[in-house]
């Protein structure tokens, strides 16, 4: 690991915006990692997720995974729960998708219904 | 699964499953052969599920019976004409290692490793990783500890700067020994 150095460099540029990013309740996107999802793509979509809340600097909203959600054929699978509101489930997830649902759901506050997992089951 | 990358995710899986706090990754290239190795400090098993694990119908998981990640890792090694092995000991952790003929026809391409370990460390931020790459030419080391001890308390590993960072640096140093090529 050679550049530490730009690496207390971000430290110090960030170290104020993470002092503000702490007070705010925060958004969590989480992604279904198991073997099925991974499978099913699950990787690029989270990495879409990664960096276009990074691009939008949506310092509420973190992302995390977790295991099998239990429904294979829909992978990848994403969750998002703000808080005060119902859990929105995304299935069939593709990076353009998770690009469109951060800037439409996350941003602008509409939720993708055309992406959401009552639009599958019909 | 398509790269060799994504099994490794699919394992790193298993090891957060197991409650890792560590966990070690290396990949070695030394030519002709490709061995990927993924060490974690989590539970472990007991010898008997050690020795069976590679069957595809040992599982913990209750949403279906049988397990995948480790058979299908195994049959993707074998298939080139490599080979996948399980050290593990209850309560110690879990070694899994898999050997894979880089230049056979059926072997499929390392991919993006960065992507696999810094989506881990940006979904587990709890957790250490260590990431190594070892080709003819040098070596890459890269491990959570490091950084930390550099961001200090304040700020997390999952900061968009801080990802973006570590992204650069381990492709970076990975290009420089040669390693471009092979992810
Ligand atoms: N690193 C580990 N530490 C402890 N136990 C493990 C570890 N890796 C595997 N196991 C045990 O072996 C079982 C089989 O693992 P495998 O990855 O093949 O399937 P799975 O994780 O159960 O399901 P899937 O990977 O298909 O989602 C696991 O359920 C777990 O009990
Ligand atoms: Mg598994």
């Amino acid at each position: 690991m050679k550049s530490l150095k730009d690496l207390e460099e971000i430290r110090k540029k960030t170290l104020d915006s993470i002092n503000m990013r702490k007070d705010e309740e925060s958004t969590r996107v989480v992604i279904g990692m198991a073997t099925c999802g991974i499978a099913a793509g699950a990787r690029p979509v989270l990495l879409a997720f990664m960096d276009e809340i990074g691009k939008r600097n949506l310092q509420h909203v973190t992302v995390s995974q977790t295991g099998c959600i239990g429904m294979c054929k829909l992978e990848p699978i994403v969750e998002i729960f703000e808080p005060n509101k119902e859990k929105v489930t995304y299935v069939k997830m593709t990076p353009e998708k998770a690009v469109r649902v951060v800037n439409d759901h996350l941003v602008n506050n509409r939720i993708v219904t055309e992406y959401t997992i009552g639009n599958y089951e019909k | 699964m398509n790269e060799i990358s994504l099994h490794v995710l699919d394992i790193i899986q298993n090891s957060i499953k197991a409650g890792a706090d560590l966990i070690v990754i290396v990949i070695e290239f030394d030519g002709e052969r490709l061995t990927v190795t993924i060490t974690d400090n989590g539970c472990g098993m007991d010898a008997e599920t050690a020795a069976r694990v590679t069957d595809p119908f040992v599982t913990s998981r209750t949403t279906r019976r049988v397990g995948l990640g480790i058979p299908l890792f195994k049959a993707s090694a074998e298939a080139t004409g490599g080979s996948l092995t399980v050290r593990s000991e209850k309560g110690v952790g879990t070694v899994v290692q898999a050997i894979f003929y880089y230049g056979h026809i059926d072997c499929p391409p390392l991919g993006s490793m960065t992507q696999t370990i810094v989506s881990q460390i940006v979904c587990h931020t709890d957790v250490d990783f260590a990431y190594s790459f070892v080709t003819p030419r040098g070596r890459m080391d890269f491990s959570t500890r490091e950084v930390r001890q550099v961001l200090g308390d304040d700020v997390p590993l999952d900061t968009p700067e801080v990802v973006v960072w570590m992204r650069e640096s381990i492709d970076n140093e990975i290009n420089e020994i040669g390693g471009g090529s092979i992810q």
